[in-house]
Order: C-alpha cells, then sequence, then structure tokens
C-alpha cells in the first residue's frame, strides 16, 4: 500500500461505499475553537476569520478529516432579524419566536444571502478555510425550510400550522426553501465541498413516517434538488430508521444518525445508497474515560464501517463544547488505531 | 362501561381531535364517582398509551401535543376540584429553565394537570436567580425542571445547592433530552430523580408526593 489518502481521498472513497486507508472521522466541533484562541464564543462568533483560524487550529491538534464551517443553528433566524441569545458555555440558541401571529407569513420574505452580516461571517470562515487548506472536505451548514419554523414560530405554533393551516405552511415552506437554497448555495461558492442538511423536525421522532411523505420528504426534495454541491442529512440525533427508504429519494448522500438507534441494523437498511455519518452519544462524552473512548469508537467502526460508507462523528452534528480535550484526542487515537482498512481485528 | 373501555373511548376521541366526544366520555364517567379517580383511570392512561404509540412513531408529536391540551382543558371543566385555585400554595412547579423551546415541559404539563394535579407553570426561559426565588416564594413540595440544552441541564447543580439552605427544599425532578441521553446526569447534578417522559414524570411525581395533590 502507498502512503496515506488525503482526508479527502478518503472521504470520497467512503462515499463510494469502498473501503478507504482508513475510516475517515468528522470531529463536529463548533465550539472548542475558542478555547484554542482564547476567546468568549461570542466574540468567536463575532468574526469568520476566529471561525476559520479556531478550525484549523483543532485540525491540526486532532488530524480528524474535515473543516467545519458552521456557526450555529440560529443564524438563519438571526439573519431574518430573529432574537438570539448568545452564552459562554454552550451554542448560541433563538430566542423569543421572530413570527409572533402566522398571517405573518403572508408577506415574509427571505433575507438576502449577500447582505446579511451573519452570512456574510460564515462565508468569510469558508473562503479562508478554503484558501488556507489543502485536500479536506469543508463542511458548511443549513437548517432545513421544514425544520427552521421551530425556531420561527415556536414549536407548538409550528405544530398547529403544519395540521391545520395548509395553505400558510405551504408559503412558508416557499419563503424558507428560498432562502435555503441560495444559502447553500453561496456556501458552496465560497468554498464548501458539501452541505450538512439539518432536518431533525423529519426525525420520527417528531413526525410519523407518514406524515414525513406529506411534508419533510416533499421540502428535502425540492431542496437539495437545488443545492449545487452534495448533502448531508442530518436528523441531530432524531430517528430515522424508519423513513431511510424515502430518505434516499430526496437526494441526499449521507445521512447523519442517532445513538439511540441500532447502527448495524441502519447500515444493512442503506449499504450501497446512503454514507452513515455517527454515532458516539455527545451527551456521554463529556465523562468518557480514554478507554470508555476507545470502546465506543471500537463500537462504532464494527458496527458501521465495514464496506466503507461509513464516517464516524457524533450523533449530533455538533460536540458539545463541555467535552474535554483529552477526550477528543483519545477518540482520534482510537480511530487511527482501530480504523485502519482492512478491518482484520473484527474477524478474530 | 369499565374505566378501561372508557380510556380507549377517550383516547380514540383525542386522538381524533374530538372534543365533545372526549369531553362526554369523561362526564359520564365522572358522575357519582371520585373524580380524581377518574382522572387516574380514563385520562392517565388514555394519555400514557398516546405517549407511548409517539415513541414507536406511530403518532406524530402534533397529535400528542394536541391530546395532551385537549385532556387538561377538559379535566379542569369536567373535574373541578382539580383546577389549581388562584392564590393557593402549588404542591408542584414546573420550569424550563434557560431556554425558550418548550414543548417538551408543554407536554408534560398538560400530563400532570389531566392526571388530576394542580401544577405552578413558571415559565420558559427561566434563570437559576428566578427559580431559585420563585420556589422561595411559593414553596412547592415538589419542583419539575425541563432542559434542551446541555448547558442549562448542568446549571440544575446551582439551583439545588442555591435551595438546599435555608431549607427545606423542594424535590427536584428533571427531564428533557440532556438527561435521556446520559441517564446518570441528574445524580451528577444533585436532582433526585429523572423522567423520561410524560408517564414517567406522572409516576415520580405520585411517588414524591405520597399520593398528594
Ligand atoms: C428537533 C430538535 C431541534 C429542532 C427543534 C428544537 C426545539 N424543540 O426547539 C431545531 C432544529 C430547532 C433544533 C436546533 C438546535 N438544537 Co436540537 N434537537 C432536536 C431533537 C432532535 C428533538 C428535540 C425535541 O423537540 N423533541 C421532542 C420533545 C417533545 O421532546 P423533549 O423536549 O425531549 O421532551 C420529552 C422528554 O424529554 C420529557 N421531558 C421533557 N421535559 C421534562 C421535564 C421533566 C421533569 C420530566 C420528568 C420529563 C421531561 O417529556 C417529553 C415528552 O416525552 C433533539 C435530540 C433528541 N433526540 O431529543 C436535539 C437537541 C435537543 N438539540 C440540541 C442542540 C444543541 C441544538 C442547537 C443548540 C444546535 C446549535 N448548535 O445551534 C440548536 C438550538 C436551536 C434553538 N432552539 O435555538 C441538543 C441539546 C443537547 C446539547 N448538546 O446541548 C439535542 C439533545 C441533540 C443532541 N443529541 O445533542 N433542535
Amino acid at each position: 500500500m502507498t502512503g496515506e489518502m488525503t482526508s479527502l481521498e478518503r472521504v470520497l472513497t467512503t462515499l463510494g461505499h469502498k473501503e478507504p486507508d482508513r475510516v475517515p472521522l468528522f470531529l463536529l466541533v463548533t465550539m472548542h475553537g475558542a478555547k484554542e484562541l482564547g476567546m468568549g464564543l461570542q466574540e468567536y462568533f463575532s468574526r469568520g476569520e476566529n471561525v476559520a483560524e479556531g478550525q484549523l487550529r483543532l485540525r491540526a491538534k486532532y488530524g480528524h478529516d474535515c473543516l467545519y464551517g458552521i456557526l450555529y443553528a440560529a443564524l438563519e433566524v438571526e439573519a431574518w432579524g430573529g432574537e438570539v441569545i448568545f452564552r459562554d458555555d454552550g451554542p448560541t440558541n433563538s430566542g423569543e419566536p421572530m413570527i409572533q401571529d402566522v398571517e405573518q407569513i403572508r408577506s415574509l420574505e427571505p433575507p438576502d444571502v449577500a447582505t446579511s452580516p451573519v452570512l456574510a461571517r460564515t462565508l468569510r470562515a469558508i473562503e479562508i478555510l478554503k484558501r488556507d487548506s489543502r485536500d479536506v472536505p469543508i463542511v458548511g451548514a443549513v437548517m432545513s425550510p421544514f425544520s427552521l419554523p421551530v425556531m420561527q414560530l415556536g414549536f407548538e405554533a409550528y405544530l398547529d400550522l403544519v395540521f391545520e393551516r395548509p395553505d400558510l405552511f405551504d408559503r412558508l415552506m416557499a419563503v424558507n426553501e428560498e432562502l435555503c437554497v441560495a444559502w447553500a448555495n453561496a456556501q458552496l461558492a465560497a468554498g464548501a465541498t458539501a452541505i450538512g442538511y439539518f432536518d431533525p423536525v423529519s426525525s420520527t421522532t417528531v413526525v410519523t413516517p407518514q406524515a414525513y411523505l406529506e411534508t419533510g420528504f416533499k421540502v428535502a426534495q425540492r431542496t437539495i434538488a437545488r443545492i449545487k454541491g452534495p448533502t448531508a442529512t442530518h436528523f441531530a440525533s432524531g430517528l430515522c430508521a424508519g423513513i431511510l427508504d424515502d430518505l434516499a429519494q430526496t437526494g441526499t448522500a449521507i445521512v447523519g444518525v442517532s445513538g439511540e438507534e441500532d447502527l448495524a441494523a441502519l447500515k444493512r437498511a442503506v449499504a450501497g445508497k446512503l454514507t452513515l455519518l455517527g454515532n458516539l452519544n455527545g451527551i456521554t462524552m463529556r465523562r468518557w474515560s480514554a478507554d470508555q473512548a476507545e470502546a465506543e469508537v471500537k463500537a462504532a467502526i464494527a458496527a458501521g464501517a465495514p464496506g466503507g460508507g461509513f464516517i464516524l462523528a457524533d450523533n449530533h452534528g455538533e460536540i458539545p463544547f463541555q467535552v474535554p480535550d483529552d477526550v477528543l484526542h483519545a477518540i482520534a487515537a482510537a480511530t487511527r488505531r482501530w480504523g485502519r482498512y482492512p478491518l482484520d481485528w473484527l474477524d478474530a | 362501561m369499565a374505566a378501561d373501555d372508557r380510556a380507549r373511548s377517550f383516547e380514540r376521541a383525542l386522538l381524533a381531535m374530538d372534543r365533545v366526544g372526549a369531553r362526554d366520555t369523561l362526564l359520564v364517567a365522572a358522575e357519582g364517582a371520585d373524580t380524581l379517580a377518574v382522572a387516574e383511570s380514563v385520562v392517565a392512561p388514555a394519555l400514557e398509551r398516546i405517549g407511548d404509540d409517539w415513541e414507536r412513531g406511530a403518532v406524530s408529536l402534533a397529535q400528542l401535543y394536541m391530546a395532551g391540551r385537549i385532556a387538561e382543558q377538559i379535566v379542569s371543566e369536567v373535574l373541578p376540584q382539580v383546577r389549581p385555585a388562584d392564590g393557593e400554595r402549588p404542591l408542584l412547579a414546573i420550569a424550563v429553565l434557560e431556554d425558550h423551546h418548550a414543548l417538551g415541559k408543554r407536554l408534560v404539563l398538560s400530563a400532570l394537570r389531566s392526571s388530576g394535579h394542580a401544577v405552578a407553570d413558571y415559565g420558559h426561559g427561566v434563570t437559576v436567580e428566578r427559580l431559585v426565588q420563585r420556589c422561595r416564594e411559593d414553596g412547592p413540595r415538589v419542583l419539575l425542571i425541563s432542559t434542551l440544552m446541555l448547558p442549562a441541564a448542568l446549571r440544575v447543580r446551582e439551583v439545588v445547592d442555591r435551595l438546599a439552605l435555608p431549607g427545606p427544599p423542594p424535590v427536584v425532578i428533571v427531564g428533557g433530552a440532556p438527561f435521556r441521553l446520559d441517564p446518570e446526569l441528574w445524580r451528577e447534578v444533585g436532582a433526585d430523580a429523572a423522567g423520561a417522559n410524560s408517564a414517567e414524570a406522572i409516576e415520580l411525581v405520585d411517588r414524591f408526593m405520597g399520593g398528594a395533590r
């Protein structure tokens, strides 16, 4: 075997459902870069330069296989002028819903991607990552048009809308789809390799598989068809085993799966069709010893990695800020040790 | 009709979002009966089954949410004894700590009220400071805390510590995604128990209240 693959080769090989040199690892760290730069989170997120520098340092430290150009999930809402709440011990959260009266949906217009400050900061981060890295996938992200309304309206009002106001629901989807497509394509143009399409409301944690077919599925099909690059659909640790066949019809290439589902069974269901991304439990990760990290990594590799089509990651698409560096080192080391193909140790 | 059959027809009415049918079922059941027993034997099992069905992916979150809302409303109409009285010291209180996303709490609150518990709702986006202050004012026997984000879940520790003195502190029951995903977290933050869903919230409340409403 000649030399090591680059991160990009490794990821492309696994996406082609073949075994690369070793299991690719995505450490989806959005906040740890702030610690590297000695900054609070609000300051860190205030400039794209910070985020890019944080990502580059984190990759140099852990040697994982992607750069992550995402700030936080409330970003589209912020672009719309909605309230966001910063905190220094965790992700930025959306505040009171920006739409207080559903009738506002009739006149709602998407924000302009080119002039929104928070979107510009994200694009800046991606541009720098593209300029200063080589052969590493740069992952951008969007909130799906179907999941975004939880933050736009609040969950209860949104559930009412989905099931009782089909006219306004359709109108909201149309507006959100415009933003989502423009935003995804702007990130691709800035240098992103692929787009994480976060869609937890489509998970069976929230809607039944039948309801999904009528709603989130159609939205995803329409939206993903217009995104000019590969997408990874992520359910943010919501459940998805019941909708995998339909999901494959949305045009997505990767699915981010939950630690609450059986990874081996998911793999059997999607082998050759979708690449799995997951599924380490980010919440318990905070307390893992090096030994436990190694055991968790081995278990995930054993269940998901044979034959390729697998990227090791956490199960939410974001590792909590509270997870210590030692644990991240242990995960990276265990992946290098146990993720080398062929996975001979599995037969032993 | 046996309580179990009534619970079934109440459940069917809730899933069909048939307020009138649900109300009639409960009115008939409440005739000459102990109202709390009706809440416990008809309403609670119906909601619990809908909750189970949601967890199996057979019922959508919207149906669970609507069922809870309708049940809560009907119970407070039909069984007036369980309506929380104005100005009365609540035995139970619930809040979402530091977050504006309150659906989990909504479900738990509806289920508790539907099963006959008077619960004070301290709202969402509540800070540690404010929660401690409310508890000092009201003195609930059981405090239920719902969280969505891990940092908020970790701050339950602060709530527990600050409520310890001057005592006696309330029993603290926690819930929400971080506690579901890390079954040891409740101990770490010093809570007395954690529940994975509304049915478990009711069980725990019954356990800690020893049957008191
Ligand atoms: C859907 C979802 C979203 C949606 C909607 C979220 C919302 N509710 O507002 C959207 C897309 C907006 C979203 C975004 C984000 N999310 Co999110 N999301 C989810 C997901 C998949 C389901 C949450 C949900 O609504 N479930 C349905 C409700 C009804 O369930 P529930 O709240 O858990 O309540 C039930 C039980 O827990 C229990 N319960 C609740 N409270 C109480 C209280 C007591 C006393 C008891 C006994 C029981 C109890 O009873 C309820 C009924 O069974 C979860 C993962 C998961 N599997 O849970 C992540 C999750 C909640 N998200 C998470 C995060 C971090 C985020 C973001 C901050 C990401 C980011 N960096 O930006 C953003 C923030 C968004 C915001 N609000 O501003 C994390 C939170 C933990 C953490 N890591 O800190 C989770 C747990 C994912 C994970 N595995 O890490 N998310």
